[in-house]
């Protein structure tokens, strides 16, 4: 680790005497040790080649806990200034390292046996089969394809929310009134949202919003038993709570646009569209892309309101992937095969949100 | 008759559009306001119903219908009931304190991680093997990207093996990884604004790295900070996924619950409306007070 390039410049002229390297050395080794020691033992009394070991793998985290807190206290010990710098950052790194890649590593290993919660069997190697399985799995290829759908409806809910945020942007009276108004749906519970609209609002014969269709003409109104308008209902009600999210980054960028750049375009004597559309849609462009990208990372874990509202249904015509694999798992208890799902999404997420950010970055670096 | 001053055709022409546009602007926001606060209407008076208000679809308290405590009766909080024992109570009490724990220590323990980090990364330039300071910082903020569903199998047989299933603790865990990254983009914004000049004033009279953090820094960056907590805080009361799959007794949490009475009440909405109620009564409180901090937080990331 080397200090140029620092924003802030320390001069020390400290010396670490070697006792306290070896101090340092002596407890970050000395607790990896007893880790490693412990998860042996426990992993050789797991599968029975000896009596002796714990109830469960709780002291191996123990052990793990004081490795963690030997090593970051052995930074300042043996490197006293500099240490004391890494300290900042180590601790979340620490974090975010043991409780992300260790269990993705996990997973990748479950992925790929037919581990099932259920049977007595224990888990088993089985290779590729969980992938065969998938390639013919069709509720799952549906559920992807309805994720584009739900993905798409994103665009939708970006002219709204840019409209929104002209809208408080604009010289009005009760600003605050309706931006505390504007911003409530973003603090409900999807799973609260989920039972207001769709369980009782929506609900056929006494939900307010039948009750209106009815007086609008239609008479047997049905929201989730054809497949189309129980998709645009799963995403208008997603679209309800997120839409706030949009418009406060929108209006956040609105309010720093420059003014002189608005009032050269009054001068100039362009009417309210040419305004938009020449000057604050291309200086919005940067927030606007944020914002949608955002949008779309959260749009892609999209489930509670599917589990709780149609559980898919009707055939499958509302599932997201999170809401298939969650039902994989509470219905069946397959753990294996529901892994090896969520690994190929996640995959599948990574190369599609890195080629959007290539192509949104080499988009907007081309000159206009 | 003798007007000094009158408009002009092309004035008046002007005042005319004014108007149209103050009235379709009106018009937009108190649609979308109806849009917005008529579920939450919908609920709360709901919760004041009996069968025949909810089968008649009487909307207007006092109007319509008299206002009855049947649905906060059933969860043990209506004004008779308050005082008397209701395990129907006593279950909504430990649910709601099971969430207020783990959504307020999640938050807490991600400002501290986050806000240590995003300084750090903010004022140092590290070296961890190949990785350098914007590695680190795509590192945590490609945390965002991850579903919650890739962590949730594997975390469900680690936390059995590691007897943390159903613990309030295995939940604060994932929920600040799943928060860390938002705090991060945060207070990175926030520390990048603040002069380094600052900490280099208090270096000289005598400060470490960590003194001049803790009294110059901290401070100055305090609002940030309120407003990653907030955002983290609500973030965390409306988890649902992690927490349907990794509790069911001990540490369930209020939308758990919400969620599990759904199914089984049929047309006792009252009770429902009642219970989803309560549920965002506390969220809605903190928007009205404190809808400053919460878009100052999502407004960080968005204008660089």
């Amino acid at each position: 680790m080397s200090s140029e390039g620092d924003l802030l410049h320390t001069v020390t002229t400290e010396h670490i005497s070697a006792t306290r390297i070896r101090t340092g050395r002596a407890m970050v080794w000395g607790a990896a040790g007893l880790f490693v020691l412990l998860a042996t033992l426990q992993g050789f009394h797991e599968f029975e080649r000896i009596s002796f070991g714990f109830e469960t793998w709780r002291p191996v985290l123990y052990a793990y806990l004081i490795w963690a807190t030997a090593l970051c206290a052995a930074q300042v010990i043996m490197r006293g200034e500099q240490g004391k710098r890494t300290l900042f950052v180590l601790p979340a790194v620490l974090f975010v390292v043991s409780l992300v890649v260790f269990p993705l590593l996990f997973g990748l290993y479950i992925s790929f046996t037919d581990w099932n919660l259920a049977s007595f069997d224990g888990k088993k190697f089985n290779g590729l089969d969980n992938l065969r399985q998938m390639w013919a799995d069709d509720f799952y290829w549906n559920a992807l394809k309805n994720m584009v759908y739900y993905v798409l409806a994103i665009s939708v809910e970006y002219v709204i929310a840019f409209g929104l945020a002209l809208l408080l942007n604009a010289q009005i009276r009760a600003r605050k009134f309706f931006r505390v108004v504007f911003l409530l749906p973003l603090m409900l519970s999807p799973v609260a949202v989920s039972w207001m609209i769709g369980k009782s609002m929506l609900e056929v014969r006494f939900g307010p919003i039948a009750r209106l269709s009815r007086e609008l003409g239609w008479d047997s109104p049905s929201f989730f038993g054809s497949p189309e308008i129980a998709r645009f209902m799963i995403m208008a009600m997603d679209a309800w709570t997120f839409i706030p999210f949009m418009m406060i980054m929108l209006l956040a960028g609105l309010q720093a646009l420059p003014k002189e750049v608005m009032e050269a375009s009054k001068v100039d004597g362009a009417n309210a569209w040419q305004t938009f559309r020449e000057v604050i849609f291309p200086l919005m462009l940067p927030v606007s892309v944020t914002a949608v990208v955002i949008r779309i990372i959260f749009k892609l874990k999209l489930a509670d309101i599917i589990i709780n509202v149609t559980s898919g249904g009707p055939g499958g015509a509302t599932d997201s992937v999170t809401s298939f694999i969650f039902r994989e798992y509470r219905d069946r208890s397959n753990v294996g095969y529901g892994t090896l799902l969520a690994m190929v999404y996640l995959v599948l997420i990574v190369i599609f949100i890195t080629v959007l950010l290539k192509t949104v970055s080499r988009w907007m670096e081309r000159p206009q | 008759m003798s007007q000094i001053f009158h408009d002009a055709d092309v004035d008046r022409k002007h005042r005319a559009k004014w108007w149209t546009s103050r009235v379709l602007i009106y018009g937009a926001l108190i649609f979308w306001a109806v849009i917005c606060l008529f579920p939450i209407y919908w609920t709360v008076t709901t919760s004041f119903k009996i069968a025949p208000d909810v089968m008649k679809g009487n909307l207007i308290p006092w109007v319509d219908y008299t206002p009855q405590w049947k649905g906060w009766r059933s969860l043990g909080l209506s004004p008779e009931t308050i005082f008397e024992t209701s395990t129907v109570r006593e279950e909504f009490v430990k649910r709601f304190t099971n969430s207020v724990i783990t959504s307020v220590s999640a938050s807490t323990l991600a400002v501290i991680l986050g806000s240590l980090a995003a300084y750090g990364l903010s004022r140092f330039s590290y070296r961890f093997g190949f990785m350098r300071n914007s590695d680190i910082s795509f590192f945590f903020l490609s945390q965002m990207i991850l579903p919650p569903v890739v962590l949730a199998l594997p975390f469900l047989v680690l936390y059995k093996e590691l007897a943390l299933l159903d613990s309030r603790i295995g939940l604060i865990l994932l929920y600040t990884l799943m928060v860390l990254p938002i705090v991060i983009w945060i207070m990175r914004d926030q520390f990048a604004g603040i002069p380094v000049e600052l900490e280099e004033a208090a270096l000289v009279d005598g400060l470490g790295i960590w003194g001049a953090f803790f009294q110059i820094v901290l401070p100055i960056a305090l609002p940030g900070m309120v407003a990653a907590f907030i955002l983290s805080l609500v973030l965390c009361w409306n988890e649902y996924f992690f927490a349907a799959l990794l509790t069911s007794t001990d540490a369930k949490t209020l939308p758990v619950m919400v969620a599990s009475q759904t199914g089984s009440q049929g047309i006792n909405w009252w009770s429902m409306a009642a219970l989803s109620a309560a549920a965002i009564l506390p969220l809605v409180v903190v928007a009205i007070f404190l809808e400053k901090y919460i878009i100052k937080g999502m407004a960080a990331g968005a204008v660089k």
